[in-house]
């Protein structure tokens, strides 16, 4: 009851307010990512105002349906939006998004072949996305409850650790986590009433769903749960930055792989500086001072990737070749299945009770 | 005469509207316009938005009943909101007697202030506070086995109880301030003549403390239900993986799944048999108070 009164709320002031905005100013730099990834690092923009003499504009966006909604609501007003590869075509077919000149930014040429050409990011011999980091939702452990890692996906619902597992509270993540300890293929899954019999078994096993990075970290510093889906950036940066006993595994059944990636809306008003600003992004010298200062996922760009420490987890294990064929990455999901996956989710939730 | 008290009446109103008109402005932008959009949201396939397809529609409001998920969700939430409301009774209109009739002058208003302290910090603030004196290893874990010879293991953290314990603090201010409004207007010389008559206190407060004083329980319990069956903050953090209640489900839909067509019909579902609720509940506790 509160919800839906504080939304409405809050879109009507959102609407006030943007038709507040005034227009941008050409040298401007309007740029829409999640909060506190990269992007909008106090240093970063320090140096790429420095070097380009363009202004960079954040604004931030709680989820990818929230990022859409901004693209449409305010045609013209951005000119950079990170955009997760999975909703890349839906925001190509809504028109959002215009065709990228990659010759216009020069790191383009050391991303990765396969991760640039990706099918999600090219339409019709048009680049709509250039690829700037990757990682994946995988397990991660305390390493106190541990005496060797796991290696499969079975430890989750391994009697030993009931009412010490967590997983987050996503449909999509939970269904697509099912569908890999069920040997399904993430983007296909065929057999729907065996992921539900799976996830309805794990139900027992969990303390708590976890929603954001810090969930995941308290509940490891206070010794309260053993093993749980995480994201590998995360991961990383709660055992060199938070100095806590946790460690990635990547199952051998595999894990799910995201890719984002940058893009220029349509009426963008300043093309040029996005594109300045994408190979600022991508470049090498960001790269490594964002990975060691706060932490990142793996870079697209292989030079970035290659100035790394040797050492490096982002080099060592998310580089590994074997790693590579194990994964599998996210296509893009309809609003059907999302609301099916949703209802799915919701009911396992309530039968817990 | 009769001309002259209707000009009177219409001055009356004439110069009441410069003071009417703020609230009514203030109340029409920011409550009426909105939640009517709601309504015209919650009828239609999709939302408004250019190059989406939309029409209007009933299927929002079917799907809750034709998924027994939503209705066994919308009895857990109200039973949560019963049981919250009784702790909020049990623990507040004592604390409101005594406040009102039992203290003066200085020690009242410091008590006053520990009781509506909690309204002064922000909600966030108060649960996490709440995470981490409940769970294993936590404060109230580590501090009773400090003082108790024999060890005992406390981990309330995501289960029901803290759930129910994080929103009766929260709540427990509404109920002890109308209490103790409608308890410091009774007359002590009722309660004098009472007593002087031979009542005994338990009949004292059935027949004359309780009943004079219905009006502040009701509006309390009333404050304290409605909000609390639509809560989602408190048992999304502390409930853990029994958190799931009528209001969490509305809240993934307007953020995870960006259906608020559906997230605004379950919305007014809500409201409707919260209405109802209190206009059956109303006969009854008119009667009583």
């Amino acid at each position: 009851m509160r919800m839906p009164k504080m939304t409405a709320f809050l879109t009507a002031t959102a609407v006030f307010a943007s038709a507040l905005t005034l227009a941008a100013r050409a040298d401007e730099v309007h740029v829409l990512n999640w909060k506190g990834y990269g992007a909008d690092e106090p240093w970063a923009i320090a140096a790429f105002e420095k070097a380009t003499g363009n202004k960079v504009v954040n604004d931030f966006f709680n989820s990818e349906q929230e990022m859409l909604t901004k693209l449409r609501t305010n045609p013209g007003l951005y000119d950079v939006v990170m955009i997760n590869a999975a909703f890349n075509d839906q925001a190509m077919a809504e028109k959002l998004i215009q065709p990228i000149d990659v010759s216009k930014i020069p790191n383009y040429a050391d991303i990765s072949p396969d991760k640039a050409g990706s099918p999600m990011l090219n339409h019709d011999g048009k680049v709509y996305g250039v690829p700037w980091v990757w990682g994946l939702t995988a397990l991660a452990i305390n390493e106190k409850a541990f005496e060797t890692p796991p290696t499969s996906i079975a430890e989750m619902w391994n009697e030993a650790h009931k009412g010490r597992v967590t997983i987050r509270d996503d449909a999509v993540e939970a269904v697509q986590f099912g569908a890999i300890a069920t040997g399904q293929n993430i983007n296909d899954i065929k057999d729907m009433e065996a992921v539900k019999a799976k996830l309805t078994s794990l139900m027992p096993q969990i303390k708590t769903f976890w929603s954001s990075e810090n969930d995941w970290n308290q509940m490891v510093a206070s010794n309260q749960i053993d093993i749980g889906t995480y994201w590998s950036g995360s991961a990383d940066r709660a055992k060199t930055h938070f100095k806590l006993p946790v460690s990635l595994v990547i199952p051998s059944e595999g894990a799910v792989a995201w890719l984002d990636a940058f893009s220029i809306p349509v009426g963008a008003k300043n093309v040029a500086g996005a594109e300045a600003f994408i190979n600022y992004m991508i470049d090498p010298g960001f790269y490594v001072e964002w990975v060691t200062k706060v932490g990142a996922p793996v870079s697209a760009n292989t030079k970035a990737v290659a100035a790394l420490p040797e050492d490096a987890f982002n080099r060592r294990v998310m580089g590994d070749p074997d790693v590579g064929k194990r994964i599998q990455f996210q296509a893009p999901i309809t609003d059907a299945q999302r609301e099916a996956y949703l209802s799915l989710w919701q009911e396992l939730k309530v039968n817990v009770k | 005469m009769a001309g002259q008290v209707a000009t009177g009446s219409r001055s009356g109103l004439r110069s009441a509207l410069p003071l009417l008109v703020p609230a009514y402005l203030w109340l029409t932008v920011a409550i009426f316009l909105p939640l009517s959009a709601m309504v015209f949201f919650s009828f239609m396939t999709e939302l408004p938005l250019p190059g989406k397809a939309w029409s209007f529609t009933l299927d929002n409001y079917a799907t809750f009943f034709s998924q027994p998920l939503y209705l066994t969700l919308l009895a857990a939430s109200l039973r949560l909101g019963l049981e919250v409301t009784l702790w909020c009774i049990v623990i507040g209109y004592p604390a409101a007697y005594v406040l009102a009739k039992v203290f003066r002058g200085r020690s009242r208003e410091a008590i006053f202030l520990l009781v509506i302290l909690p309204f002064w910090s922000n909600g966030l603030v108060r649960i996490f506070s709440w995470a981490m004196v409940l769970r294993e290893g936590g404060i109230l874990d580590s501090a009773l086995n400090a003082v108790l010879p024999f060890n005992i293991n406390i981990d309330l953290m995501y289960s029901y109880p803290a759930v129910i314990i994080g929103l009766v603090h929260s709540y427990v201010p509404y109920m002890v301030l109308t209490c103790y409004l409608t308890l410091q207007a009774i007359d002590d010389s009722l309660i004098e003549a009472g007593r002087s008559l031979g009542a005994s206190r338990l009949q004292m407060l059935k027949r004359v403390i309780i009943p004079l004083s219905m009006p502040g329980l009701v509006a309390g319990a009333a404050l304290i239900f409605v909000p609390v069956v639509g809560s989602f903050m408190e048992p999304r953090i502390l409930g853990g993986r029994t958190g799931t209640f009528y209001g969490t489900v509305i809240e993934d839909q307007f953020v995870a799944v960006f259906n608020w067509p559906l997230g605004a019909a379950l919305s007014f579902i809500l409201l409707a048999v919260v209405l109802v609720i209190l206009a059956l509940a109303s006969p009854v506790l008119k009667r009583a108070a």
